[in-house]
């Protein structure tokens, strides 16, 4: 799985949609930011940071800003939901600190006004696996924003949710990305959700960004060149080896540099095992 | 229905496939077995004259089996029971301690591979010798007593450990760990919070099945001189004194059964 020449800016306060078939590199993309994979060409800012030249520990700092929320929730089952929304905030404190859970108490209290607004303050002290598929994305959220980031990675957040309970997940999204001014990309399979939802779409198709724009841009001949037929069966395993950058941007800065190269092998494998 | 009863008269008659197809081979080697175990069978010596003799002697050992005697020996019994005790409870403790670092760093989804290489090779090695083995060379190392039984146990316990909390390391649920990993805490936390809680249960219920493995394993090193409740009892034996035999068995019986009921109940508590 492979990005190719991409070129995205995403300012504070926008909410962008990335829609995409499966395989067309969107969860590489978002992973790349943070790099839970790492790229192997082109930057990626936040803010003034470089993300891509950081070394290891700095890098950790740097993830601190970045709050992701995932598709399964991703949350430490057998773990309270206070314990997982505080977990968030592990970057801030010492080893020992988080082991014997004893958080400072102004980010205990942060965590439970949070817990309050995404409607879950009831259930702090139940396991994460006791919650119903909503309340546990609502966990998610939570300690994504207890970081306190300056962006929010989201991939495919209402994938494993009913359709109503998707659409209270994308509202709530939207609006704390709004009253947090952060910038946010939400990888999204549902094309009418995003629509309804977001300002602006991206449409990537085998690594490449094919439409940039809003909603009502987004039309049937759009979504057949993003989704076309032929690329709906590709087989996974035929994917280019190459390779590409993605840019990201919080606040301010701007995107440059993007360029295709062949993939180191390594690279190839790694984000290929990724792919959805 | 006669449709039925039709097509399945056209159809070919069907056989399990052999799991080795060529017959030669198949009966070959079925054959090559059979007259191994015969001609082995021909080479144990069963001299019927003492057998006929040990059952006598079987005869005096169930005897004394059946009376049990508690008293006589009373002191030499309690003192082996405590030092058995005191063995498990030290060497359980140790070894498991001992046994964490190398259950990470024998999962390969979180070690570096001279890591991983590294750890399971001291575990392959602690577990491809029976406990006696290892016994009677810590014996030689450190002296008789329970320190040798000690060491013995807890070497044991660590590639026990090691090996089945690395493989439950490896079948982690990744996308927690992953979780944890992108809010930006250290290598530490990351297995703190996203590989610790999902081994608990299997880390709690492997190490009490640890001390149920190390107090029986530490009434038979005893044998070998390597302290606890073993030594009384092979001394018994030698004494003829069977009565106190059969008492030495029944107490680690029932200690055997009590820690077992203990660990049971332990273990459903921490699901």
């Amino acid at each position: 799985m492979a990005l190719k020449g991409v070129d995205l800016s995403v300012p504070a306060g926008q909410v962008m949609a990335l829609i995409g078939p499966s395989g067309a590199g969107k969860s590489t993309l978002i992973r790349c930011v943070n790099r839970l994979v790492e790229p192997t060409e082109g930057t990626i800012r936040l803010g003034d940071v470089d993300i891509t030249r950081l070394t290891k520990r700095r890098l950790r700092s740097a993830r601190r800003s970045i709050g992701m929320i995932f598709q399964e929730f991703a949350l430490v089952d057998r773990l309270s939901v206070m314990e997982n929304v505080l977990s968030g905030r592990l970057g801030y404190v010492g080893f020992w600190a988080s082991w014997l859970r004893r958080f400072p108490a102004p980010v205990v209290n942060r965590a439970f006004e949070l817990l309050e607004r995404v409607g879950i303050a009831d259930q702090i002290d139940k396991r994460a696996d006791q919650l119903s598929g909503g309340q546990r994305q609502r966990v998610g959220i939570a300690r994504a924003l207890l970081q306190n980031p300056k962006i929010l990675l989201v991939d495919e957040p209402t994938a494993s949710l009913d359709p109503k309970t998707s659409r209270q997940v994308m509202r709530l999204l939207v609006e704390l990305a709004d009253e947090h001014g952060l910038a946010a990309i939400i990888n999204i399979h549902d094309v009418a959700l995003a629509k309804q939802f977001v300002k602006r779409i991206v449409g990537l198709r085998d690594g490449v960004v094919v439409f940039d724009g809003s909603p009502d841009e987004l039309d049937e001949v759009v979504l057949t060149e993003i989704y076309g037929e032929e690329d709906w069966s590709l087989p996974r395993g035929r994917d280019r080896d190459e390779e590409g950058v993605e840019e990201e941007d919080a606040a301010a800065a701007v995107a440059t540099g993007s360029s295709e190269r062949p993939a180191s092998a390594a690279t190839a494998s790694a984000l290929g095992a990724e792919a959805p | 229905m006669s449709t039925a009863t039709a097509t399945s008269r056209i159809r070919p008659r069907w056989h399990p496939k052999p799991s080795i197809r060529n017959p030669w081979l198949r009966y070959g080697l079925f054959l090559c077995g059979l007259t191994y175990l015969v001609l082995a069978l021909s080479t144990i010596d069963v001299n019927w004259g003492r057998v006929v003799q040990g059952v006598d002697r079987a005869r005096v050992l169930f005897a004394g089996l059946l009376r049990p005697d508690f008293v006589s020996r009373y002191e030499f019994i309690q003192i082996g029971i405590l030092e058995s005790v005191a063995m498990t409870v030290v060497s359980t403790a140790l070894g498991v301690a001992l046994a964490i670092p190398f259950a990470f760093g024998a999962a390969r989804n979180i070690a570096p591979l001279p890591v991983y290489l590294a750890c399971r090779a001291i575990i392959a090695v602690s577990r491809s010798f029976q406990e006696i083995v290892v016994a009677i060379v810590f014996v030689v190392m450190v002296g008789f007593g329970p320190l040798a039984g000690v060491l013995t146990l807890a070497f044991g316990s660590i590639g026990f450990l090691g090996k089945l909390l690395a493989e439950d390391i490896e079948d982690i649920e990744p996308s927690q760990l992953e979780a944890i990993i992108a809010t930006g805490g250290s290598w530490l936390q990351a297995m703190a919070y996203g590989v610790v809680p999902q081994i608990m249960p299997r880390f709690v219920g492997l190490s009490v099945y640890r001390f149920d493995i190390n107090f029986r394993a530490s009434s038979v090193i005893g044998i070998v001189g390597a302290g606890g409740i073993g030594g009384a009892l092979n001394t018994s034996i030698a004494r003829y004194e069977y009565g106190t035999t059969s008492a030495i068995l029944l107490v680690i019986i029932a200690l055997v059964y009590a820690a077992e009921y203990a660990s049971a109940a332990i273990r459903k508590r921490v699901q």
